[in-house]
């Protein structure tokens, strides 16, 4: 039997300081390869804190649980080894680094990837046309790459430029924080077809969100809710819709009475 | 003030000073006066509100020589060649231990209008420039240091360049320390006076490859006349255990332009003054700065923009880069003087702490006595941006090199404005060096041009 993408058991966090407040209380999730998940719930419900703490945010500590990934153990390796070794994390807020540009920054990451996967350095035609080829996926202009990153940009740009990075690296395990979050309907669809347009039979992605708004373009094959920092709840797509219709309210219900 | 009796140095040990037959009497009734005013001020106490950040004991406790004119050594020819533009200058002075030296210089081949000369030279062929400008800007009231450098005045630069007349390739001073087995303090000078209308590029290089204790006590006029444009440099890589304190006077006339910048990579402690006076309207002046120290090194910069004249544009943006125990301090004072109305003055102080026991000072001090002005000042200080680092890391870069790269942008962003082609290329060198970043790495690669560094 083939061996999950992603195995996560009993995963529990705290936020990394004394006295810090345990966010994950035993997440449980299973992703297999050419799948995609969603993880939905509301604000403080911890999702966003499950897809920093794969990535590797030291600002968070884990006290319980693991997590397999391609068979071995994540947690084990730093935030830079997860990314060479296919992780990806789209930020929901995503930083601001000014005077590195664009272009320095993605050469150096795929790079990073490469040299972790024993290959030579890529050479300057091949990464220009690997970058044009995913600014046209992304509908970006060409200026954009000569910019420092995300410096001056709107949030829609920031959030492009995250599925741009993304398509450029072209991860096994994709992790979209909240990449819906303050796009319009255009950008959105442009955004999500990019997205849709990595999936292979090899890689996964993991969608956090608020809103169902994205599912409509990149179709989940689970959707999870998430409260209070566990996945209480997993099923077909009629659960993002559920929400859609009836916001979280039933969610908190039907835990308690669980409970 | 400070009492003769607390200063340990005697004026007669500072001044001792072969007597040089043939200085014309003004010269000589100029070092007089500024050795009077230095024995009657002293050095600047801790309780001096300009001085107080910078602790000046390691200085005035130590009985400096006057350095002797020596024959360049091997180790001054290396470091001249070190620090040499080659054919990147127009004109190459270099002074060793603050005496100018023939052999290592090069006059070059200058346009019409255009002159480079040292200071006895600059006297004997025109007495009247030197005499109208030197010590008319720098006063040796000014402050000490000033007083001092006058008082022994011996040696230095003049560039003189005409009205109208324009030099593109960089003039460059090259002040390089040799050592010796004593402490020993040279005291250059320089004058450069652009008049109407010209254009020139002045870069001051001041190197140390020695190992013995010295102290440069630099100061430089500039004079910039109606409409000129002054580009201006200071490099400063003194050697570990050298002092620097320098003081650069501006004179901005009508329409100029005047565009500094300076680095400051060496010394073991380094005070410098540039103050900067927009005497006629519409004249713009550019300060930035770039300080990348460490250890248990320490500077001090304190600027002055003196808005003297209505509708001046100034700007300034200062960063540091402070490892170790290293200390930096920025005091950035802008003086709207009453009448200056339309000054237009944005001044930006940035550190960033690459250790916890770094520490910054920074300080802006705005006086404005006019009422129809725009002045901004901000001041940021903090350690690397652990979210910039995270994000970069969650790309596949290693968490040391995220690092480097980070700082090496907050440094960049000073180096990429820097037009002085051979200035830029050894701050990048340097800063590649420092981040072990590849020596062919250009900010080009790297950096994104942003508004700002186009303008400027």
């Amino acid at each position: 039997m083939k061996l999950p993408l992603l195995e996560i058991r009993n995963l529990h966090a705290r936020v990394a300081a004394p006295g810090g407040r345990e966010i994950l209380k035993g997440v449980d999730l299973t992703i297999n390869a050419s799948e995609v998940h969603a993880i939905m719930g509301k604000n403080g419900s911890g999702k966003s804190t499950l897809a920093q703490v794969l990535a590797g945010r030291e600002a968070y500590e884990v006290t319980q649980g693991e997590v397999r990934y391609k068979g071995g153990d994540l947690l084990e390796l730093s935030t830079e080894e997860r990314a060479r070794d296919g992780v990806f994390l789209a930020f929901q807020y995503p930083v601001e680094i000014p005077g590195v540009s664009t272009s320095y920054f993605l050469k150096a990451a795929v790079n990073a990837i490469r040299k972790h996967r024993g290959q030579p350095e890529i050479d300057a035609k091949q990464f220009l046309d690997l970058v044009r080829e995913k600014m046209k996926l992304l509908k970006m202009t060409p200026d954009f790459m000569n910019r420092a990153i995300n410096e001056g940009f709107s949030g829609g740009e920031k959030k492009r430029n995250e599925i741009f990075q993304m398509a450029v690296v072209n991860p096994t395990l994709a992790l979209m924080d909240e990449t819906d979050s303050g796009l319009d309907v255009d950008a959105l669809k442009t955004v999500a077809e990019g997205a849709v347009s990595l999936q292979r039979p090899d890689n996964a992605i993991l969608i956090v969100t608020h809103y169902q708004r994205i599912l409509q373009y990149i179709v989940p094959d689970v959707v999870h809710l998430m409260f209070d920092g566990r996945i209480v709840m997993s099923g077909g797509r009629d659960l993002a819709a559920r929400v859609d219709t009836e916001g979280y309210d039933w969610v908190d219900k039907e835990v308690k009475q669980l409970v | 003030m400070t009492q003769l009796a607390d200063n340990p140095m005697a004026s007669s040990t500072w001044f001792a000073d072969e007597s040089e037959g043939g200085a014309p009497s003004w010269l000589t009734a100029l070092r007089s006066m500024a050795a009077e005013r230095f024995d009657a001020v002293g050095f600047p106490s801790s309780k001096d509100e300009e001085w107080r950040f910078t602790q000046l004991a390691p200085i005035t406790r130590t009985q400096f020589r006057l350095a002797d004119r020596q024959p360049p050594g091997r180790q001054a020819t290396e470091t001249a060649g070190a620090f040499s533009f080659g054919r990147d200058a127009a004109a190459e002075l270099v002074f060793v231990n603050g005496h100018f030296d023939v052999a290592l210089s090069k006059q070059g081949r200058l346009p019409h209008g255009v002159r480079v000369m040292n200071l006895g030279e600059a006297i004997e062929c025109d007495p009247q420039l030197v005499r109208h400008h030197l010590a008319r800007y720098a006063t040796i009231d000014a402050n000490p240091f000033v007083a001092l450098n006058s008082g022994i005045l011996r040696d230095g630069a003049v560039i003189h360049v005409s009205r109208g007349a324009a030099i593109e390739q960089p003039i460059h001073l090259l002040f390089i320390s040799a050592g010796g087995r004593e402490p020993a303090v040279w005291h250059p000078r320089v004058l450069a006076v652009v008049e109407d209308g010209a254009q020139a590029v002045l870069v001051e290089t001041y190197a140390g490859a020695a190992n013995g204790v010295y102290l440069t006590n630099a100061v430089t006029e500039i004079v910039a006349g109606a409409d000129s444009r002054i580009d201006h440099c200071k490099l400063q890589q003194e050697s570990a255990s050298g002092y620097h304190v320098a003081t650069t006077q501006v004179a901005l006339g009508r329409g100029s332009t005047f565009v500094s910048h300076s680095a400051t990579l060496g010394g073991r402690i380094t005070r410098n003054d540039l103050n900067v006076v927009m005497a006629g309207e519409h004249a713009e002046a550019t300060l930035n700065g770039l300080v990348l120290i460490g250890g248990e090194q320490h500077v001090d910069n304190h600027t002055l923009l003196d808005h003297a004249a209505a509708n001046c544009p100034s700007h300034e943006l200062f960063k540091h880069v402070l490892d170790g125990k290293a200390t930096g301090v920025f005091k950035g004072r802008i003086l709207v003087r009453p009448g200056s109305q339309k000054t237009d003055s944005k001044q930006t102080s940035k550190a960033l702490l690459l250790s916890d026991d770094a520490v910054m000072n920074s300080q802006p001090a705005l006086e404005i006595y006019a009422d129809d002005v725009k002045c901004t000042h901000g001041s940021t200080t903090g350690p690397v941006d652990e979210d910039q680092v995270f994000y970069l890391r969650s790309r596949g870069v290693a968490q040391e090199a995220a690092r480097h790269l980070l700082t090496y942008a907050f440094a960049a962003d000073i180096t990429r404005r820097i037009k002085v082609e051979p200035v830029r290329r050894r701050l990048e060198t340097f800063m590649a060096a420092q981040h072990g970043l590849p020596q062919d790495l250009r900010i080009t690669d790297l950096g994104a041009h942003d508004e700002a560094a186009r303008n400027s």
